[in-house]
């Protein structure tokens, strides 16, 4: 057995016996070494295909996710993501309850995806931050949110398999960077999107 | 005994055109076709020469006024339910053979009255009873057994009845044609043809054979019917139970006008509801609500994707009160259920099973936050764009409609699907070199290379682009809605940003997705 599992059992048994603790949630082989979802934590990304990416590890391992905010969520590529499209619940308008719907999704959802329709103040981020630390959850933002445990990015992008007027778009290719207060960015080149 | 409402799919088809459209004489002729033929027809339509088996046209060539009705078993058997309830009001132990038949045991001769046997008085009752209720054509037939008292309800007038006397049923059935068989269904009309052309008349040749010929050839069938013939047939009958009342219903008086009050008392009706599907090891699955005021009814179907428990009903009643137009202070409410299946399939099992509770119920605050449609489930479905290969369930209903996912939808982009697919498509702009718009030809030639694009206020020069995916959809429904020819493209700019784009032949592109 892995040290990761013994450590992952380990802190499961932490969080029976009512110790705070911060769970490590499974995410996708592409973002291994990259960054490690713990619960309790907020994580930000700079698009919805890789707010997906990061989602799909959980929902693979039998989670439930959630999605707020999100009106114009693509299904296929969820499912193409390896998301369990029968543990997904959708909000796609809440309005201006939208703190109040993520905090209640936060309760009984692994992990939540908010798009928030504007800048966040520190202290509606605050609320959640306690919220999630004690219901042992993740949330994954895209877009700006103050206090992020890591950010992940893509840069220099390509789209493959697209030319002039030929192909089809087949992929993307780019280096995948996630930056954490203070310490050096861990890139690596991936190859994203690899549909049907 | 048994009762036989002649021609009933053409009366249950009347009845219900009569409470839907415009009112319709109950003696108009009218038939219902299955595949294009005439299957049943009624009597005025038959003295205008319409018959069974007739085409459409050729039945609409002899009587140009006659209704048309399609098919349906299930409205046939709705329509039939209160006539089994009037019978049932008087006799017990009623069977329900098919929609417009159906066998009651006969009541004995001690219930005779004067010069009518028991049978006949009782006949005479329930056709009473049934042209009070609005059959005014039943039949009856009276024999020992099940198949010979429907050959002689078959032979009687309307409220009349035929009473074949005790141990005379194979007498009775032998001075039949053998086209009397035509009447039970497709097994009888393939051997009533078949005897007819063996020279066979009556019912009484037949049962001159051999049993042994007859099993030989006719199949277990026809030795059924020389059963009959002789006299030996055995039909017991299958009584149907009522079934119970399990749906429930609140009063109010006086009539309440706010919906947290109605909410509120009906909680107790809503667990008693639960309490009497629970006691018949049952548990509702889709339950109709319906809310009465003074000039009108609100009602309306949930269903809930397990099983409906007091708090959940609560909560559809709430819903549907702030929803439905309501007009008037609610003076009942009522709930029925539509289906109910075992409580058994839908238990929670000993291991595990806890987080998916929880999830319902985290999601049920959810929704009386923002409202029972805010809430939704992603599901995948066939279809050629990305919008129509997706559809959003309101979280609690079940997903329905859908179009299958395993057919080839020719015209769809392959590959990996948008991540952003926007509900209402953005209006864009593609122009070529010469600034003039990008046009597709009817053959799907693209008029010139795309080379910049315009969503929002700024132009992109277009890095790479692929297409044209042109479908040719929904052309009977024209340019304004969305019908007509159109083309896909990808367009990816040097913003390094990727779109679905469609070009329509009404004129203009449009975003539909993004690649994000």
């Amino acid at each position: 057995m892995s040290v990761a599992r013994i450590e992952q059992l380990r802190g499961r048994i932490d969080a029976l016996q009512g110790a705070p603790t911060r769970l490590s949630v499974p995410v996708l082989p592409v973002l291994d070494g990259l960054v490690r979802l713990r619960t309790g934590s907020v994580y930000g990304a700079d698009s919805a295909g890789l707010v997906m990416t990061l989602v799909a590890g959980a929902s693979q391992a039998g989670e439930w996710v959630g999605f707020v905010g999100w009106d114009d969520f693509g299904v296929e590529a969820a499912h193409q993501r390896g998301i369990d499209l029968a543990r997904t619940v959708l909000v796609p308008r809440p309005g201006e309850h939208w703190l109040e719907v993520t905090a209640a999704l936060v309760d009984v959802v692994k992990v939540v995806a908010l798009r928030p329709p504007g800048p966040v103040d520190a202290k509606s981020a605050g609320i959640l931050d306690a919220r999630l630390r004690a219901r042992s959850a993740v949330l994954v933002v895209q877009g700006e949110w103050p206090g992020c445990e890591a950010w992940l990015g893509l840069e220099s992008a390509e789209w493959l398999g697209v030319g002039r007027g030929e192909g089809r778009l087949s992929g993307r290719r780019g280096d995948l960077v996630a930056r954490r207060g203070g310490r050096a960015a861990a890139r690596s080149t991936v190859l994203l999107d690899e549909g049907a | 005994m048994v009762l036989w409402c002649p021609d009933w799919s053409v009366r249950a088809g009347l009845l219900e055109l009569a409470e839907t459209e415009v009112e319709v004489a109950a003696e108009a002729p009218a038939a219902v076709l299955s595949a294009n033929r005439v299957t049943v027809c009624n009597a005025a339509a038959r003295a205008e020469g319409v018959r069974r088996g007739q085409r459409r046209r050729d039945a609409q060539a002899r009587c140009p006024e006659v209704v048309l009705l399609t098919d349906s078993p299930e409205r046939d058997a709705r329509w039939f339910e209160p006539v089994l309830a009037a019978v049932e009001d008087v006799r017990p132990g009623v069977a329900p053979l098919r929609p417009g038949l159906l066998a009651v045991p006969a009541p004995g001769r001690f219930f005779s009255r004067g010069a009518l046997s028991g049978e006949e008085a009782a006949a005479a009752l329930l056709s009473e009873l049934l042209v009070d209720a609005g059959v005014w054509d039943c039949r009856f037939g009276v024999a020992d057994d099940l198949f010979t008292a429907e050959r002689a309800a078959r032979q009687a007038g309307p409220q009349e009845c035929v009473s074949v006397p005790a141990a005379g049923s194979a007498v009775f059935l032998r001075d039949l044609p053998v086209m009397a068989l035509a009447d039970d269904g497709p097994e009888g009309a393939a051997l009533s043809d078949l005897l007819r052309r063996l020279g066979l008349i009556r019912l009484g040749d037949f049962a001159a054979l051999g049993a042994g010929e007859v099993a030989n050839r006719f199949g277990s069938y026809g030795s059924d019917v020389w059963r009959r013939v002789h006299g030996a047939s055995q039909t017991r009958l299958a009584s149907r139970t009522p079934p119970p009342e399990l749906a429930r219903s609140v009063p109010f008086e006086p009539p309440l006008d706010s919906a947290e009050a109605v909410t509120f008392s009906v909680r107790r009706t809503a667990e008693e509801f639960v309490a009497g599907l629970a006691a018949r090891q049952l548990v509702a699955t889709a339950v109709r609500i319906e809310a009465e005021f003074d000039g009108g009814l609100s009602a309306r179907r949930w269903v809930h994707p397990r099983c409906f428990t007091s708090r959940d009903l609560v909560d559809r009643v709430h819903w549907q009160l702030q929803g439905a137009v309501i007009t008037a202070p609610i003076e009942l409410v009522r709930f029925l259920p539509e289906i109910v299946e075992p409580a058994g399939d839908h238990a929670d099992g000993l291991w595990g099973g806890g987080a998916e509770e929880q999830v319902v119920r985290g999601v049920a605050r959810v929704q009386a936050m923002v409202g029972y449609d805010a809430v939704r489930v992603p599901v995948r479905q066939g279809g050629r764009s990305a919008a129509d290969r997706q559809a959003l369930v309101p979280w609690g209903e079940r997903p329905a409609g859908l179009r299958p996912l395993d057919r080839p939808w020719p015209g769809r982009i392959p590959g990996p699907a948008p991540t952003r697919v926007f509900a209402e498509a953005l209006s864009a702009d593609v122009v070529d070199l010469s600034d003039a718009p990008v046009d597709v030809s009817v053959r799907g030639a693209v008029s010139a290379e795309p080379a910049r694009y315009r969503i929002g206020r700024h132009w992109v020069p277009v890095a790479a682009w692929a297409g044209p995916w042109p479908v040719d959809e929904s052309w009977w429904l024209g340019d304004a809605s969305g019908g007509g020819r159109s083309a896909r493209f990808q367009l990816v700019g040097v913003d390094g940003r990727a779109w679905l784009v469609r070009w329509l032949s009404a004129g203009g592109w449009i975003v539909e997705a993004a690649y994000d």
